[in-house]
């Protein structure tokens, strides 16, 4: 295979899948799956080939129809891209072999739109991240948030309301990165990251473009969910259904940290974008602000799937706490995060999509430990995602807050290690109440009676179909098996990833 | 001072246009108006675009014999109006989301002011 293809292959993939989905939909609804779940597929094959081939070799990059970049369009394909490009394909890959049952349970007779719209939203995540011309990103996250908006209004009565928050937030995100390029292009001439980042150091103390970098920050950081900003993730993502949350909550915002990792520390030098301008220590400080806010939001919570988005906002804010320290360490503990992160909460919104298969609701006040004989595969699979969010070791959350940690001892931010503590016992809080629930708590009568028979639960009963079960428990396994090769990752992988001059 | 706003001032203009955008998007309780004001705001950011682009006495750049191709100074960039097309597709396109999510909101609640809908969700 010629792997200097590979950048537009991925999200070509999906572009083409896009189309397929409608035409085999309209054909036969049943099948309509099938089309995204081999893009899924080849695109998670692709960037694997893709990261061993950069690793080996150094970066790729591809001129859009032969225009040499300044003047064409480029796409890169370098370790950090192809890594996270990986991450995004893989988990979605399980998410929808898990959707086939829940969205014709969830949304009947919406199936062929739903993986339309997957696909398109796959497409335009996949090519934020190869694309290295900063208006192609534009149009690419605005190709992404529409899908997105459309997903989240598939759900149930109140969705459209919560598509609507997000929507207006997401295009007012969208209109200050574009005014912030806008900035910049003025200044040089030039869209082209790597050109940028060749000439900016000549007119990087004029106004325009510490303007322009500080308004790509804000936009970038309404869509990541950064703490003030957050005010559209926990809505729109308890109101959709299963199915969408699960796609869209575990990547959806890491992207857009990408993009922030990227023009922070690849376009401006980190001197600049961390030492002339405060704007990284920024980003962390709402972080750890965002960190500790969403943990007690997320305990205040009786619904699994609000408390798990007021979660997200948490966990989005450990990755700013990385970029905020803006040292190798901090670096690499972002990045784990995000891998780690999109595993875990893919897990844990997989979990919550079974119990409303099976129970119909998943609130909390009504767990009691007839969960833990009726269903204890899935029990199993949240106990250990909730101690991988929690942060015990050997599961994967451990690590990133480990290296984290180390980056916040070596800078000497005090303030953030407080803050890594305090949220993981806060995390404690939250996840053992449910464990309690389900493995302590007596049955009450009311249970007792409203169940037609008077026997005991009987073991496994409930538990959901194995096409939902499977990827429930592969995360579950995969997040044991990332916290045990964590060394091999960042030795193998990240090392290489660091930009220079970190 | 007088000197910056003579060269500057459509710039300032722009400026006002887009935080009136988002205060509408904050701060109006009905839907539509937030549509309208979130029209504002991308029509500005199109706009300093295309005014960033103009120069004074300058043509499109299309190959003309009378004028000299040495001076860049004769011809406007035609990168940002080019990119702007695109950025206006956009714009229609997400108008058009947010007028069918309006709809849909009308039809299940009956209502197009917040805290109205914020009432019935409940």
């Amino acid at each position: 295979m010629n792997t200097s293809n590979i950048p537009v292959l991925i999200p070509a993939v999906f572009m083409f899948a896009a189309l397929a989905v409608p035409m085999v939909g309209l054909w036969k609804r049943s099948l309509s799956i099938y089309p995204a779940l081999l893009a899924s597929l080849l695109a998670a094959w692709y960037s694997a080939s893709g990261l061993m081939h950069t690793i080996e070799h150094g970066a790729v990059s591809y001129h859009l129809s032969g225009w040499v970049p300044p003047i064409g369009i480029e796409y890169v394909l370098d370790p950090l891209s192809a890594f996270i490009c990986l991450v995004i394909t893989a988990v979605t890959t399980v998410v929808l072999f898990f959707s086939r049952k829940i969205v014709k349970f969830e949304t009947p007779d919406k199936e062929m739109p739903f993986y339309a719209l997957a696909m398109l939203l796959l497409m335009g995540l996949t090519g934020m991240v190869m694309t290295g011309d900063f208006f192609n990103l534009y149009v690419f996250l605005e190709i992404s948030a529409l899908a997105g908006y459309a997903l989240v209004a598939i759900g149930d009565k109140r969705a459209p309301v919560a598509a609507f928050k997000y929507l207006t937030l997401g295009t007012a995100g969208a209109a200050f990165y574009l005014l912030g390029v806008s900035f910049i292009f003025i200044s040089t001439g030039t869209l082209n990251m790597a050109d940028v980042a060749s000439v900016i150091h000549l007119v990087d103390h004029t106004v325009p473009v510490m303007i322009g970098l500080s308004l790509i920050v804000l936009g970038t950081g309404l869509k990541m969910a950064l703490f003030p900003m957050h005010a559209w993730m926990p809505d729109a993502y308890s109101y959709a259904s299963s199915a969408a949350t699960a796609l869209i909550a575990p990547i959806g915002t890491k992207v857009s940290a990408y993009v922030l990792l990227r023009i922070m520390f690849d376009v401006f030098e980190p001197g600049y974008s961390a030492g002339e301008l405060p704007l990284a220590q920024i980003v962390g400080y709402l972080g750890a602000i965002g960190v500790i806010w969403g943990s007690i939001l997320a305990i205040c919570q009786k619904e699994l799937k609000t408390m798990l988005a007021y979660s997200s906002v948490a966990q989005v804010g450990y990755i700013g706490i990385g970029i905020g320290l803006a040292s190798p360490l901090g670096f690499i503990g972002a990045v784990l995060h995000i891998l780690n992160h999109a595993c875990m909460k893919a897990c844990l919104f997989l979990i919550s999509g079974c119990l409303r298969f099976r129970l119909g609701h998943s609130w909390i006040p009504k767990f009691e430990d007839s969960l833990r004989i009726t269903m204890p595969w899935t029990a199993v699979a949240f106990v250990v995602a909730a101690i991988s969010m929690i942060g015990l070791p050997p599961t994967a959350g451990f690590f990133s807050k480990w290296y984290l940690a180390l980056g916040s001892i070596e800078q000497g931010a005090w303030i953030f290690l407080v803050v890594l503590l305090v949220s993981s016992l806060l995390n404690a809080v939250y996840f053992f109440r449910i464990i309690e629930k389900m493995y302590i708590r007596p049955q009450s009568e009311e249970m007792i009676k409203a169940q037609e028979q008077a026997e005991s639960p009987t073991w496994g009963r409930k538990e959901a179909p194995w096409s939902m079960l499977g990827p429930v428990m592969l995360l579950a396994v995969s997040l044991l098996v990332l916290g045990v090769f964590n060394v091999w990752i960042v030795s193998n992988f990240i090392e290489f990833m660091i930009p220079i001059g970190l | 001072m007088l000197e910056l706003i003579q060269g500057h001032y459509a710039y300032f203009f722009l400026m006002l246009l887009f935080v009136i955008g988002l205060y509408a998007m904050m701060m109006k309780k009905n839907f539509m108006k937030k549509i309208m004001g979130m029209s504002m705001v991308q029509s500005a950011t199109i706009m300093v675009w295309i005014v960033a682009a103009y120069k004074h006495g300058g043509t499109v750049p299309i190959m003309d014999k009378s004028i000299p191709v040495d001076n860049p100074d004769l011809y406007i960039n035609p990168l940002p109006h080019t990119l702007m097309l695109t950025a206006i597709v956009v714009a229609v396109v997400t108008l058009g989301v947010s007028f069918a999510l309006v709809v849909s909101i009308y039809r299940n609640f009956k209502s197009l002011d917040e805290p109205t809908i914020l009432k019935r969700m409940k």
